[in-house]
């Protein structure tokens, strides 16, 4: 401890002996001349002549600029004095090249920039803790799906009841559905759809989250007697409620039917997503039949462990909970047998994961690529400068202050680039947070301190990366060569020459990795976007109307206003067709139901298949344009309770009945009477990238109780149509809220939207490190040329064939990309097998674009090195042998 | 003059300026160089202005303090004089010189070849 003490101290002292400096210098000599004086009075003493006596005085002293000399290595700090004078050297020296230097700090900026604002979201998305109470303790609990073939499936009432009874393992567990209002407008406010969730009263409290105004639930609010109350978000209670406090314990519609606002939650609360707007209580929401439903899989549960439980500890338990509750009701197909868990942050991300590393670990690579750039521009900097670096050293300069110079240049050039780069950063992170408002955690991105920590740690890393590889061309031993060289018969040093090429092929590997990885996701974004979703999705526009249970509680009023909308569209001039269903093609799973074929010989009940379903009009398919394979559209008179036909897919036929007849057979569904198969339609995809599975249409004119999706087709821009349609819901119904309106490509787009954005910003940064690594090659190429135009020169006067020259230098630049190519392949085929999720039908060692890649490089690199080459070869050997 | 002199090991010049100055009271560069070399009866190599270089080291670490004043026959010079903390350094150190020395002593006091018996 007093050591550090003592050092410290003596540093501030010596620190302090910076300034000062003319004051302490005249102390310093009046001492010294007071010394002498006293030692030649002694000497007089002695009996010593005056001029003995100083003589023999400045002797014993050992010379006065001596002394003084190290005296002032004690005083002050001579490291950092040089330092500093190096500092003053290279900002010299930079500005004194502009161009050279505006090429390194630009490139540092964007390789430093980048890879701040990658890190940022990284950090802040996979990495920060959630912000609530010990978020290490919060875990995510998951069913295993009945058949065992999906861990992540999400957990029926009747399951997470029984856990909650059974369970040891948890201080507390919480259940969350998902949910959608019709939020009523009041004063003249147009009536709006929101995305909402249903949560059990104890969530917030688990959570460790209270509301920023009012009160959370309670667990009175939680039951199916109880009055309805909602909690807003804060966006939601600033958007449409004016941010008014009064607010509370008012009153406002949800479909229709009154609920009492009883708080509103922080404005950085968004759980379980950001499009949340406001919250309810489940077992309120709820039937009571289906939280006590255990093979009716809708829910979300969230737990916190018990301190010293472990998450496999309390997995193993609820698994055990779950298997009892299946052996118990063997007479119920879907009923899971094991229960699975993650931590509440990584079920939080999901699969951006991947991506994100992906796109960090791009990042990292064109910041290495943008270090060797400036490196190799450093060394070439270096070698034009070997005459004066060798006077220095002969002089007596020591190769650490060499060493020392060239950090120093390289640090003011990674400085003055980082503060530019975090500039970039933080205009990358706010588009990135505007762009990607669907990812989630997108709104704890900041760029913070940590992240500037980052950014500083970036900078003194190009500093060293750059720096030190850049003197590793600085060589004791060549000094005298390089003193007695004379350019005449000499070509320029080899080793700064092969130092650049190796820092080229390092280059050229990395950018061919990004290149390979980045077509690798184009690729597959293409393939993406060309999949066939199985139905017209061309000027299609489509919108989601949902009744409020409260005003349609009848089948007959739904069907009603089903009937009454399509017959009043189908006569809009413009639209060719009309069509209403619970979810289009594209638009996600949308739900299944478990069956048996009243004609198959009856299966084990665990053995009971499932399917996906959809309840659609009967002008649907048409609307679409789903081909019609076989048998006939439901029936007019299939309404109501009179509904009992079933219309199936492709795949359906194929998987369930092979090469049977399925005209004419009937599917038990749970619950309802025998439904006739009366046709088979082609296959449709529910997300772009999943192979088409087995779908069942019911008819939507049953007057079924789900959320609709309306898709009408037109000749022309069917954008143009969203207006009037609205306009005739609103006639229909004035205070029914119409939802996203989208046309079928933004459906799509909007399901391949990760893709786009992956492939496009690494083919971002591949082209980025492309450029710079042919700017290094052509850079590279031309600074030998420029060195070696006299021994051009003589080999010309000796008659060596232009040609030859050209191909030459041609190759000696082709070489190190050749050898950057090929390690880049070997790395690219070891690295994008990482990348294989998210890839869609195209191989991690895909030919085409490995071919591809490869041609492009070469093109590239040869373009580069072709002018050099080419001045080469022009070389006139009279003027070139005039050099000297 | 034929004996060569005792080059000073590192450190130890530091240490001979702090008992010099413990045991002398306030001096000048002069003076201290003076009287090590007095102390040493003429054995030690001494280049007196490595005195200075030393002086600023140890009044950097607070063990000496330093003051302009006026010499016996009236010559301006700086004057030193040992810190508490210097006192304290001191007897830390010149115990460490005492143990080191006594073990330098034994160990050299081993006869040659003995261990070949």
């Amino acid at each position: 401890m007093s050591e550090i003490w003592k050092t410290s101290r003596a540093w501030f002292e010596r620190l302090g002996g910076l300034f000062h400096k003319a004051q302490r210098e005249a102390e310093l000599a009046a001492e010294l001349e007071s010394h002498l004086q006293l030692h030649v009075e002694d000497n007089l003493r002695a009996g010593m002549t005056r001029e003995a006596a100083r003589r023999d005085a400045l002797a014993k002293l050992g010379g006065v600029e001596q002394t003084k000399e190290r005296y002032r290595d004690r005083r002050g700090l001579p490291f950092l004095e040089t330092a500093l004078q190096d500092l003053r050297f290279s900002l010299r020296t930079l500005r004194k090249s502009p161009g050279f230097s505006f090429v390194a700090i630009l490139v540092m900026a964007l390789g430093i920039g980048a890879t701040t604002a990658l890190f940022t979201v990284v950090r802040s998305v996979l990495l920060k803790p959630l912000p609530f109470k010990d978020p290490e303790r919060l875990i995510r609990l998951y069913e295993y799906s009945a058949d065992d073939k999906f861990a992540y499936n999400v957990v029926s009432g009747g399951g997470f009841a029984e856990w909650r009874k059974e369970s040891h393992s948890f201080s507390d567990l919480a259940i969350l559905g998902e949910a959608q209002y019709g939020l009523s407008g009041v004063a003249g406010q147009l009536p709006e759809r929101v995305m909402a969730s249903n949560c059990s009263w104890n969530l917030f409290p688990m959570l460790g989250v209270e509301p920023a105004l009012g009160r959370g639930f309670a667990s009175a609010d939680d039951q199916p007697s109880a009055s309805a109350t909602v909690i807003l978000s804060w966006g939601l209670w600033k958007r449409r409620f004016g941010g008014d406090p009064a607010i509370l314990n008012q009153t406002i519609h949800l479909d229709a039917k009154p609920y009492t606002v009883i708080g509103v939650m922080p404005s950085w609360f968004a759980y379980p997503e950001q499009s949340v707007q406001l919250w309810t209580p489940t077992y309120h929401e709820e039937s009571p039949e289906l939280m006590q439903a255990i093979d009716d899989h809708e829910f979300s549960v969230v737990g916190r462990l018990k301190p010293r439980v472990t998450e496999a500890q309390a997995r193993t338990e609820l698994s055990v909970i779950m298997r009892r509750l299946h052996d118990q009701h063997l007479d119920i197909p879907f009923v899971s047998k094991a229960a699975n868990s993650r931590p509440l942050l990584e079920a939080m991300v999901g699969d951006a994961r991947t991506a994100l590393y992906v796109l960090l670990a791009a990042t990292f690579c064109v910041l290495l690529i943008a270090c060797s750039n400036v490196a190799s521009l450093l060394v070439a900097r270096g070698a034009t400068r070997r005459r004066e670096l060798a006077i220095r050293t002969a002089l007596g300069g020591s190769r650490r202050r060499l060493l020392r110079e060239h950090l120093t240049e390289s640090f003011v050039l990674s400085l003055v680039g980082g503060a530019a780069g975090l500039l970039i950063a933080y205009g990358v992170i706010q588009w990135f947070v505007t762009t990607r408002q669907d990812m989630s955690r997108v709104e704890a991105i900041r760029l913070d301190g940590v992240a500037a920590a980052f950014g500083a740690g970036m900078i003194l890393f190009c500093t060293f990366f750059a720096g030190a590889t850049s003197s590793f061309s600085i060589k004791s031993h060549q000094i005298l060569s390089s003193l007695q060289e004379s350019s005449r018969t000499h070509s320029p040093g080899q080793s700064p020459v092969r130092l650049r090429k190796a820092l080229l092929s390092l280059e050229v590997g990395l950018t061919v990795l990004l290149l390979i990885s980045s077509g690798l996701l184009l690729k597959s974004y293409e393939q993406l976007r060309a999949t066939h979703l199985g139905c017209i999705t061309e000027n299609v526009l489509t919108m989601h109307v949902d009744l409020p249970d409260a005003k349609y509680s009848q089948p007959t009023q739904r069907l009603a206003f089903f009937e009454t909308l399509l017959d009043r569209l189908r006569t809009l001039p413009g639209i060719r067709a009309a069509g209403i269903a619970t979810s289009v093609p594209g638009e996600g799973y949308g739900g299944d139901n478990g069956f048996t074929i009243a004609e198959h010989p009856p299966l084990p009940l665990d053995k009971t298949p499932y399917a996906i379903h959809r309840w659609a009009d009967p002008g649907y398919f048409a609307a679409l344009g789903i081909p019609f394979l076989r048998g006939q559209i439901f029936d007019k008179n299939q309404r109501l309770e009179k509904a009992s036909e079933v219309i199936i897919s492709e795949s359906f036929a194929r998987q369930y009945f092979g090469a049977e007849e399925p005209l004419g057979k009937h599917l038990l569904t749970l619950g309802r009477k025998p439904q006739k198969i009366v046709g088979v339609v082609g296959d449709t995809r529910h997300r772009v990238w999943e192979r088409p599975q087995p779908i069942m249409y019911f008819p939507l004119y049953s007057g079924i109780r789900e959320r609709t999706t309306l898709a009408i087709r037109s000749t022309s821009d069917v954008t143009s149509f969203a207006l009037p349609v609205q306009r005739i819901v609103e006639q229909l119904d004035p205070e029914l809220p119409v939802s996203d309106v989208l046309t079928m490509g933004q459906v799509i787009g909007q399901s391949t939207l990760d893709a786009n954005f992956e492939a496009t910003l690494l083919l971002a940064f591949a082209g980025l490190s492309l450029l710079l690594a042919s700017v290094g090659l052509f850079g590279v190429l031309s600074y030998i040329v420029a060195q070696r135009t006299p021994e051009i020169g003589i080999r010309l006067a000796l008659g060596a064939q232009r040609g030859a020259l050209l191909r030459l230098t041609l190759l000696d630049g082709l070489k190190p990309a050749g050898v950057g190519l090929a390690l880049g392949l070997a790395g690219a085929a070891a690295a994008t097998r990482m990348i294989s999720s998210l890839l869609y039908g195209v191989a991690p060692l895909d030919a085409t674009v490995f071919v591809a890649v490869t041609t492009l490089l070469l093109a590239v690199a040869g373009i580069a090195c072709l002018l050099p080459a080419w001045r080469a070869s022009r070389v006139d050997p009279v003027i070139a042998l005039r050099y000297e | 003059m034929s004996e060569s002199k005792l080059d000073l090991l590192q450190g130890t010049l530091d240490l001979m300026v702090l008992q010099t100055l413990a045991a002398m009271g306030r001096l000048h560069g002069y003076g201290i160089a003076r009287r090590i070399e007095q102390v040493s009866g003429d054995a030690v190599l001494l280049n007196q202005g490595t005195i200075y270089a030393s002086l600023v080291r140890l009044q950097q670490r607070g063990w000496i303090s330093a003051e302009w004043g006026t010499s016996t026959n009236n010559r301006k010079a700086k004057f030193y004089s040992i810190t508490k903390r210097g006192r304290k350094q001191l007897s830390e150190d010149a115990a460490y010189w005492q143990r080191l020395s006594e073990v330098m002593g034994r160990v050299l006091a081993l006869p040659e070849g003995s261990d070949n018996k």
